[in-house]
């Protein structure tokens, strides 16, 4: 009979009984020391507006884009492509460490454009990834291995909520430079380019190709180039994030603008694309992860070590999303069904926004809501405080996240209208109202600044 | 070094961050496929990758996978995130496979399993979970041989590594007093990572009565159990049969952390479906860990991916598609035992002189040879068989129509 020496579990936090019997086995413990987790900021709202039992809810969390009656949309070309691949009745064999060759390609191209000079010359290595977290993580930990220069990654002020512990489950310190100016719900220039200018050489900067993530504030074109100078001047490292092209402005070259002016401009990037948002396959997880490199011969050692960093974290991706992707990429008849399919989910949302914005404004909103309309992308960046937010949750059953983002794609011209046209008596406010201090005392306590 | 010292804009062309980086070596498993492909003798056998192959030598799609793809791509269901642990209706579908739906743990709810990127995404996860919260030593204890891969799993994620005796060359067979030998000097609550059946690479498996043993030694011990079980199904046909050893470790008051696969055993291989399983004191500490395993698991890919998962737990949960299943697994296993029967029977037919009985002894989809590199890779150059360099051949890529060549070849090296 096995004995538990109970002076042995010093190291063990956890609660082993001291008796010494058959059933104490059971009462071990190696996880005794493992703390209760909070949720995930993101993805926990999704959670727990998965319980509330309000038939008036509103999910404005999480990124995924919804159709005007609310539900989750699979694009057209995703389903022509998945019939596609269903009829040729493909094995599913074991893709390579890098992911499905001709998605791989077809990715490059769609953030570089096709001719573009870094392809023609192969001088960049683009693996697949899961979805645009495994592409960043892929970075970040290619960066924590390789990179040369001071091991820290400045974010903007504020940024995306995961980029923080995957840099630093990679290994990589987190610094910032400003970016969103709350008094004007824009971009703060100047801050950026202050903050930028002082960045120590060498280090890495990330920049978000478009539709900012959370505040929806983009760099028009002339402050693009004049950030690419700076990020030139101070010899940084760049490292792209485009998780929507083709949702920002509903055109895929235009979104790629800033991605393409670096590279053209010198700057040997790397970049992560997801493909989550502007084809609809979220749960597929389909991504890639680019390394523009000096020449041919630089982008293939970069390609031998990918591989062996990824082998030991997921072996091969996942092949199903690939092969739908590279489908509609690869078959002109589709990729134009899905550019118009983005298009019009890039229009909806700005159709949502102007919605938004004219009601509150028929509501005698006294505040400039004008942001909500010059925001780009599936979010907005209301200016709501975390109080604000939790009122609006717990009151309302309207979720988001607590920095006040509000993900558009969740808002239809169902729930975005005045309450005046509910035919439901005391039914729930619309989103609108709830921001604007009507009708309850209670809502009249909440103030934008 | 970074960067040209002239100023020009062209010269910002040859800027370069990576000068620094090496070309690394091709994956040793993966890499002999990549090898194979190049090849253009049509007798070439890829006797690498343990992906299995009909007797026709090529891929096999299980039946009851594509019955279920059917069901699935009626429902037209969408394509949201699912949550950051997977898909519920698999992940208790495959808890459930390991453990026996009876089984105690499930019933009162003191473990959490989470859906993962196959068998890999799921040893690297529970690795990052040991290098998070593992109270003991991080030392890893591998057996002597194991996959190639399990190395740079558990040290890219933090761990150290260390080896117990496992394989006897003499014998090609188990090292039995060699293992308790070296688990019995093991630092109390180090890490002991097992295979749960069919060893890879060697396909030698204790017996059941070792295994208890095993189980006893490892609890005087008080050894922290991580079993990895990638060939549940695959190894004697019958998928209870090779969860005995996971079963009998729990019953016997291991509270294991388990890393399984559908790759092999479903042929989703390229879908990546697994699961991790945390045995936990009771639902509360279970709660806790699964919070964790969420918090790890975000920053590395969000959540995992949906359609493997889909089918695998349709299959699970639907009894004509489950009980199809078992039959095809049964069926592939079989097929692999006929194989290494016949590749014995051939060696004996060109007269080798050779004890080939461990070819049969040996038990899933590997037979490790007792080849040695030079003889490998003579094999691979005149035959164009391949092989990993460790003497491992997968008996899956094996058929009836090129077990004869192969017996030819084994024997034209080793005479």
């Amino acid at each position: 009979m096995a004995l538990l020496k109970s002076s042995k579990v010093i190291y063990c936090l956890g609660n082993i009984s001291p008796s010494l019997g058959v059933l104490s086995t059971r009462n071990s413990s190696w996880w005794g020391g493992v703390q209760m987790g909070p949720p995930d900021p993101i993805l926990g709202v999704t959670e727990a507006f998965k319980k509330d039992t309000n038939p008036k809810k509103m999910n404005l969390g999480v990124g995924a884009y919804r159709d005007d009656q609310g539900k989750p949309f699979v694009l057209s070309c995703v389903r022509k492509a998945e019939a596609i691949i269903a009829a040729k009745q493909l094995d599913k064999e074991y893709l390579p460490i890098g992911g499905l060759a001709e998605f791989s390609k077809a990715c490059a191209q769609l953030a570089l454009g096709p001719e573009n000079e870094v392809l023609k010359s192969s001088r960049s290595v683009t693996v697949q990834t899961i979805s645009g977290t495994g592409s960043l993580r892929i970075g970040a930990n290619f960066l924590a291995r390789f990179h040369p220069g001071p091991h820290d990654v400045y974010l903007p002020k504020p940024s995306w909520g995961n980029h923080t512990p995957i840099f630093r489950d990679a290994g990589m310190q987190l610094k910032a430079y400003r970016y969103y100016e709350p008094s004007t719900c824009g971009f703060d220039f100047k801050g950026a380019l202050d903050d930028i200018s002082k960045i120590p050489e060498q280090s890495i900067i990330l920049l978000h190709a478009c539709a900012h993530n959370p505040t929806g504030v983009d760099p028009r074109p002339e402050q693009w180039k004049e950030i690419a100078d700076i990020v030139k001047k101070r010899n940084l490292l760049v490292f792209f994030d485009m998780a929507y092209q083709g949702f920002a402005s509903g055109d895929i070259d235009r979104d790629a603008w800033a991605v393409r002016h670096f590279i053209e401009n010198g700057h040997n990037i790397v970049l992560s694309q997801s493909f989550a948002k502007n084809m609809g396959l979220y749960g597929e997880r389909v991504g890639g992860f680019t390394v523009v490199c000096k020449d041919a011969e630089e982008a293939k050692r970069v390609e031998s070590q990918l591989k062996i960093l990824i082998r030991p974290i997921y072996s091969n991706p996942p092949v199903n999303g690939a092969r739908i992707a590279a489908t509609i990429l690869n078959t002109p008849e589709l990729r134009s069904l899905w550019l118009e399919e983005v298009h019009g989910m890039a229009n909806r949302i700005i159709k949502m926004r102007e919605q938004l914005v004219a009601g509150l404004k028929k509501n005698g909103s006294s505040h400039n809501w004008q942001h909500v309309i010059d925001q780009i992308g599936m979010f907005c960046f209301t200016g709501l405080k975390p109080e604000q937010v939790e009122r609006l949750t717990k009151e309302f059953s309207v979720y988001m996240t607590k920095d006040g983002r509000i993900s558009m794609a969740g808002v239809t011209s169902g729930n975005v209208r005045s309450a005046k046209e509910k035919t439901t008596g005391t039914a729930t406010l619309p989103l609108l109202n709830k921001i604007t201090m009507k009708p309850t005392a209670a809502l009249r306590n909440l103030s934008l600044s």
